[in-house]
């Protein structure tokens, strides 16, 4: 075992894993991660705590992600390249491990322009690659500066990989770069070009890079016409393709919550028999409480004991 | 070359405000070609600076001056003569310019009349486009020429995000996604061999003032160090 983290040993014993994302308030709301770690509990295997998503500043995912732990739910610890230093990224990994932390997802971020302080300085001093490398190499026992590491945090590394955006062609590269930088296990963008994806785990396998680390398929249920609208065209690196948005104007308004959840049980049914996925990432936005529901509805329950 | 954008005219005239004598000191070389600062604007500016004062009881007054580079003492030595005759000088030359001015003559107040933009490239006639923020530590051998650091809005070495949109940036749709372009001559000149190791953590050099001394010069500033 790399980190001894639930994820972890759900992915490792072959289980089909299954895992949430809960948003920290933009507050110092303990209440809200209460509510909405809830009906989390027991549904799903870790959750993702996202880190000033959207470039709006909320509580920060280390400390939502200790309340999480004390919720009873294990965190998947999500940090961006945009606000951080290699200084704070590495001292941030060093406390949160220390504090229980296990699971960690490195990403680049989205760009400062689009949150709720565009002025500000965005830092990116280090790529999500390299971070990702940082995070290894910090469990590795050595610093980005090649110094030792006194008792090294045993994470479990995440990284993101986007199967549609341009160009495709270098996208499966990319997922080898990531592999080789030290991804455990990868969180893929919400899926909805199903065609394309196919085609992007076909080249993964073909490569033999789903072999080399573990694949979980995003999937976020559309709640109605007017997010799938906009998520095509407002949401950056989003492919919706026109079937879902015809589907969803098929249905009257009232169902088409109900129209949402039932295509992302189809998609998920799909990817449990894809060769080369090995779980699935729900990211149900400000829908945590629908996650039991989608959870039975996909047979995704009961979770097995590890 | 350095873009340069002129202030808002109200921001200069609020800086120079209570100067009975400026002198306008434009420079003739990067300013002068993006018509920022060079001998042109700062007649434009200092007519508009008299247009200005018309309706007070005792006007300022503006002399111009321009000289070939404000960031070259040599240069700056024409206007020693004429500096003591102004009580404050309105410099219209990049950040550099500027300061080398103000140290020239420190006994004056030296206000900017440009906002120092970037280091880039003449598109066309009044149109100019960044292309180097001056890292210090140049990957454009591994990036087929397209700089990363500059034309990413996120800076990354190892491209592209998640957040292509198409050939485009996440931030902007008329802006070209750095990492998309750099896919696309890489391929081109069958090189993507190049993008496929991991570039490791950037060396930022440029994150405190710096001096250079080309080699072969060490020995004679060896004194002054
Ligand atoms: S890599 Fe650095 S030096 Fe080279 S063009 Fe980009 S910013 Fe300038
Ligand atoms: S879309 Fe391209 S240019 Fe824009 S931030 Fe991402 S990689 Fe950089």
């Amino acid at each position: 075992m790399k980190s001894g983290s639930k994820l972890e040993k759900i992915l490792s014993a072959g289980h089909f894993a299954f895992t949430g994302e809960l948003g920290p308030p933009r507050g110092a709301n303990l209440e809200a991660i209460q509510k909405k770690a809830e009906p989390l509990k027991g549904v799903v295997d870790s959750v993702n705590i996202t880190d000033n998503q959207t470039a709006v500043v909320r509580m920060s995912s280390w400390g939502a992600s200790l309340l999480a732990i004390q919720q009873g739910l294990e965190p998947n610890y999500q940090m961006v390249c945009r606000d951080r230093n290699r200084l704070a990224m590495q001292a941030d990994v060093l406390g949160a491990y220390a504090l229980g932390i296990r699971n960690i997802l490195c990403l680049s971020g989205d760009h400062q322009q689009f949150g709720d302080h565009p002025q500000c300085k965005g830092v990116f001093d280090i790529d999500s690659m390299q971070l990702i490398q940082a995070v290894k190499g910090m469990r590795d026992g050595k610093f980005i500066n090649g110094q030792e590491v006194d008792e090294p945090p045993r994470m479990f590394i995440g990284a993101a990989a986007n199967p549609f955006a341009e160009p495709f062609e270098w996208r499966v590269y990319r997922l080898a770069k990531k592999i080789n930088a030290g991804a455990d296990f990868i969180q893929t963008q919400c899926i909805y070009n199903m065609e394309k994806m196919r085609e992007w785990v076909k080249r993964a396998r073909d490569m033999g890079l789903t072999e080399k680390v573990y694949i979980l398929a995003g999937i976020t249920p559309m709640k109605s016409l007017g997010m799938a609208r906009y998520m095509k065209s407002k949401v950056p690196g989003m492919d919706v393709p026109d079937e879902v948005i015809n589907r969803l104007k098929g249905v009257e308004k009232k169902k088409q919550g109900k129209e949402g959840i039932a295509m992302a049980c189809e998609q998920i049914q799909e990817f449990k028999e894809m060769k080369g996925i090995s779980g699935i990432h729900l990211m149900a936005i400000e829908w945590e409480h629908r996650v039991p529901e989608i959870a039975e509805q996909a047979g995704m329950l009961p979770r097995p004991e590890v | 070359m350095i873009v340069a954008k002129r202030k808002p005219f109200e921001e200069i005239k609020e800086l120079i405000e209570g100067y009975k004598k400026v002198l306008v000191v434009g420079c003739g070389t990067c300013v002068a070609v993006c018509l920022a600062g060079g001998e042109k604007e700062v007649g434009i500016l200092a007519d508009e600076l008299r247009l200005s004062q018309k309706s007070e009881k005792e006007p300022a007054e503006f002399g111009e001056a321009t000289v070939q580079r404000q960031c070259d003492r040599e240069f700056l030595s024409e206007l020693d003569d004429i500096v003591p005759q102004y009580e404050a000088l309105l410099s219209m030359a990049c950040g550099a310019g500027i300061q080398f001015l103000a140290e020239r003559f420190p006994d004056t107040p030296v206000f900017p009349a440009v906002n120092t933009t970037f280091i880039g490239v003449n598109q066309d006639v009044g149109w100019y486009e960044e292309r180097c923020k001056a890292c210090g530590n140049c990957v454009l051998g591994m990036t087929a020429g397209i700089c990363p650091v500059t034309m990413c809005a996120k800076s990354l070495l190892n491209g592209p995000c998640g957040g292509t949109n198409g050939s485009s940036c996440e931030v902007d749709p008329n802006q070209p996604c750095a990492w998309h372009m750099i896919y696309e001559r890489l391929a081109r000149q069958g090189r993507l061999d190049k993008i496929i190791e991991i570039c490791p953590a950037n060396d930022w050099r440029n994150q405190k003032p710096q001096t250079l001394i080309q080699p072969g010069y060490e020995e004679r500033y060896e004194s002054e160090k």
